[in-house]
């Protein structure tokens, strides 16, 4: 293909509801003569043809953001990538969220990805339009383009000082070739990337503006309330409907079907109103005998009893270099421990929810909260049998996503209670529904080994995960001889240089569907491996942040981010009796942050977070106020995983319903955050949405040690009584 | 079924409902403002946050029956402009990350400053621990009420 590809306009047009428009760059990328996204998640895959720039003739500039807002700023940061290079500012563009289109390539949130996977080929993307409107604006002055040049939407005459709008130059730059190589801005006169532009979103979200897909309304819409039943694996029996149709407002009852990763099936009751209100009495009504085919005698302590027992077994190497066996055995400081981490759920503060309408003709439109309308078209052509082409979708704000909202479940039973009823139907999940059926992060309890050397240096190390597995959790045919790499994520990947290691991973099945969490696994294995890395200090007889930086003789990223910490946290600056600091930091696939976290402590046993730092490492920065904003994020969220109650099963069913006994942190809990960025330019930009989670929980693991003496193994730990 | 005459950000409302249905989902089904959020339906979450009579309550569990005489006010009727000193506040500070609570959490905020015009971080603390907020922007919060709190010093100064 040639990097010029021709779009077509019109279909274009009709898929984006614009009219007018005027100019529609076309830009291709396959990765070979275009320009190249980094493929660095798994999520991405190379975009064809991105018509990101509209340009109209009264000279309105919209810019497509492909990557769905759920409070992680890409409404400002991709259209601001693009405007930068465009040389408009902020405020004279409107941005446009992309709806699954072929053109735009995957468009999927997810695995800090965003920014990083689109820097390069969004910045050239800006540029191209630049330069063929400069060119443009050359042609039609009949003077040199090197005389000319771009500024807040104009072009301008350098010698004249003459100058033509955007708007005024578009139909004709439009006919104009694309640049195969765009001449990208020097970073040093960037005026949006770099800088903490305020988020256009922020405007609309504190007045009630902003529209989620809960705030959603079509002509001739119903509401449905649905009926599933809690433990997971149970076939629906028999219902009696006769008093849900009595209360007022109620117009059906019909049976559904919640499809869980397009695989895994549950029964599902509607009861369809014209309002919510009297759907969700019509609910309570329902009469329902459910076959729960032994589940309900699942439960969580047995369960951790049979991954404890599952420790004992070799498991699959992921990772084997030096000889591990021969120096733990014949080294003549050894450790062993156990960690455990629990289930928790997403939470989203916008509980799922969706409206869809399955049309007469068989099409399918859907108005969604969503990380990704591509997983939306993807769900829903493959659960419901019909093309990607009749499927369009609608993506809203998202209410928080966190790895939830990559699941079309909710998409997809709703369009086909709307198949049924034969009109838009709006479906709400309770906070009951939302908390207790799942995906959940899944748990992992990690068994450790270490070995050290007279000398005090760590000598051989030993991870070894045993967890339920997200691939087999997802894939019905996961291939369980095969280590499943996303529960053994970043285990291997740590810069110590610890000569002897060999990781290992042990699968256990589950029935229970679990998926990705903010920080995916990173999220509960940082906690064993760094708390771990703490124990091995602590027999050595060295300071924990002295003890990692030894490991790290040669130049590495970790290495510039424990020193900062170093220097940020003042680290060897003494704390009053009965404090303490803890420091961890964990690199996976969506970048790197260290942590410190410092505690106070009293003789009740109550202990208290003081503060964070936090030294997350980027390369490039596009919003340095946003990446604050995420990595104080990621903290909170780290800290409920690790203090709260996380979700335990009983009967087959979760124990937590509500955010009475689910809690989450609240404002009185919140400690003082301090986030430090570095940002030296360097060629790899990493990932900002996920990496500030994972180092919370072991930094704060091992400032409650160095607080109390007392080892945290497994969380989450009650802050309010350490034992 | 029966008829309410709500008074809400000055408007009257007429509408027919179940006497049970809880204020929320009068306000956003029957009277069509999106603003105020649902999130737990338990009063836990405070996502639902409106003022009746000035003082903040939980929209998801209060009956619309009970509201006969009262004056509500929503997200919607804090101002015209988004000029009310905590939005700018919040928009000065960047407080919201998806933004979902954040419609409750500044009309608990307006209701805190209204009774204490000057709060230190302990009157935050209890002001605002009736709402949760997932994305974890507690701190921005703190800042930002901070903040409103000299704007709307500076206002009363200027009004004067």
């Amino acid at each position: 293909m040639p990097a010029t590809a021709k779009l077509d306009r019109r279909s274009f047009l009709k898929m984006t509801g614009l009219s007018g428009t005027a100019f529609i760059l076309g830009f291709y990328s396959s990765g070979e003569k275009g320009a190249t996204i980094v493929n660095m998640s798994g999520l991405e895959e190379s975009v064809n043809l991105t018509p990101y720039i509209i340009i109209e003739k009264t000279g309105k500039i919209i810019i497509m953001n492909p990557r769905p807002e759920m409070g992680q700023g890409t409404y400002q940061s991709l259209p601001s990538i693009i405007a930068e290079e465009l040389e408009i500012s902020i405020d004279q563009i409107s941005i446009k969220q992309t709806s699954g289109e072929k053109e735009f390539g995957r468009q999927v949130s997810g695995g800090s990805s965003s920014v990083r996977g689109s820097y390069t080929m969004l910045r050239k993307v800006g540029a191209s339009a630049r330069e063929m409107l400069i060119k443009a604006a050359s042609e039609q002055w009949n003077v040199p383009v090197g005389e000319c040049y771009a500024e807040n939407g104009k072009v301008f005459h350098k010698p004249s000082g003459k100058n033509i709008s955007y708007g005024e130059l578009a139909e004709s730059a439009s006919k104009l070739e694309v640049p195969k190589e765009p001449v990208l801005k020097d970073p040093k006169d960037f005026k949006l990337i770099g800088k903490s532009i305020h988020r256009p979103d922020i405007n609309l979200k504190v007045s009630g503006r902003a529209v989620f897909g809960m705030d959603v309304e079509v002509p001739g819409m119903a509401y449905a309330s649905v009926e599933r039943c809690p433990v997971f694996g149970s076939k629906l029996l028999n219902y009696d409907d006769s008093e849900a149709k009595k209360i007022k407002g109620v117009q059906q009852v019909v049976k559904a079907e919640r499809v869980v990763f397009g695989k895994t099936h549950y029964d599902s009751i509607a009861v369809v109103a014209d309002n919510y209100w009297a759907a969700l009495q019509g609910r309570k009504a329902l009469k329902v005998q459910w076959d729960y085919q032994g589940n309900d005698k699942f439960n969580s302590n047995d369960y951790e009893q049979s991954l404890r027992n599952l420790a004992k077994t070799e498991g699959l190497i992921v990772h084997n270099s030096g000889d591990f066996d021969k120096t733990f055995a014949e080294s003549p400081l050894t450790l062993e421990a156990f960690y455990e981490t629990p289930m928790v759920s997403h939470s989203c503060m916008e509980p799922m929810n969706c409206v869809a309408h399955w049309k007469e003709d068989n099409t399918i439109e859907v108005w969604v909260s969503s990380q990704g309308p591509s997983l939306i078209k993807d769900e829903l052509s493959r659960t419901l049998g019909v093309s990607q082409d009749s499927v369009k979708v609608n993506i809203m704000f998202n209410g928080g996503g966190f790895g939830r909202r990559l699941q079309s479940d909710f998409a997809s039973e709703t369009a086909m209670i709307s198949k049924v009823v034969g009109k838009p139907v709006k479906v709400i999940w309770t906070r009951e529904d939302d908390t207790q059926l799942g995906p959940f992060r899944p748990m992992t309890f990690s068994a450790m080994k270490g070995a050290i050397s007279n000398d005090g240096k760590a000598v051989a190390f030993q991870h070894k995960v045993i967890s339920p597995s997200l691939g087999a959790s997802r894939n019905a045919t996961f291939d369980k001889t095969k280590p499943d790499n996303s529960m053994v994520e970043g285990i291997s990947d740590q810069k110590y240089e610890i000569p002897n290691m060999k990781n290992s991973y042990v699968l256990a099945d589950f029935h229970i569907p679990i998926s990705a969490w903010r920080s995916v696994t990173s999220s509960t294995l940082a906690f064993a491996h760094e708390c771990f890395i703490d124990e091995m200090a602590v027999k050595a007889n060295k300071d924990p942040l002295a003890f990692r930086l030894e490991m790290l003789t040669t130049e590495s990223d970790t290495k510039k981010v424990l020193n900062k910490l170093k220097e940020v946290s003042e680290w060897d600056k003494p704390l009053p009796k009965g404090w303490g600091r803890g420091i961890a930091q964990y690199e996976f696939f969506a970048g790197l942050c260290g942590q410190v976290v410092v505690v106070s402590s009293k003789a009740t046993g109550e202990v208290k977070v003081e503060k964070v730092y936090a030294v997350i490492d980027l390369g490039t920065v596009v919003n340095p106020d946003n990446v604050k904003a995420q990595v104080e994020g990621g903290i909170v969220m780290g800290l409920v995983a690790a203090t709260k109650d996380g979700i335990r099963f009983e009967n087959g069913k979760s124990v937590q319903t509500n955010f009475h006994n689910n809690r989450m942190l609240r404002i009185n809990e919140m400690p003082e955050i301090e986030v430090h960025i570095i940002a030296d330019g360097g060629p790899t930009i990493k990932g900002v949405g996920e990496p500030g989670l994972p180092p919370l929980a072991p930094a704060l693991g091992n400032a409650i040690y160095a607080a109390t003496g007392k080892r945290m193994r497994r969380l989450p730990v009650d802050l309010s009584k350490i034992s | 079924m029966a008829s309410y005459n709500l008074m809400i950000n000055d408007h009257s409302y007429s509408v027919d409902v179940d006497p049970q249905m809880p204020l929320l989902w009068v306000i956003r089904d029957f009277v069509g403002l999106k603003g105020t959020k649902f999130g737990c339906g338990i009063a836990q979450c405070g996502a639902c946050t409106v003022h009746m009579d000035g003082n903040p309550v939980r929209s998801c569990t209060l009956p619309v029956s009970a509201m006969a005489g009262h004056k509500i006010t929503t997200i919607e009727g804090i101002s015209t402009n988004i000029d009310h000193p905590v939005q700018k506040a919040w928009i000065e500070m960047q407080v919201p990350q998806c933004g979902y609570c954040h419609s409750g959490q500044i009309m608990s905020a307006v209701a805190l400053l209204k009774k204490n015009p000057k709060p230190d971080d302990a009157a935050i603390d209890i002001g605002m621990q009736g709402n949760i907020c997932r994305c974890g922007t507690y701190q921005r919060i703190r800042k930002a009420i901070h903040r409103a709190s000299e704007l709307m010093a500076t206002e009363t100064k200027k009004a004067f």
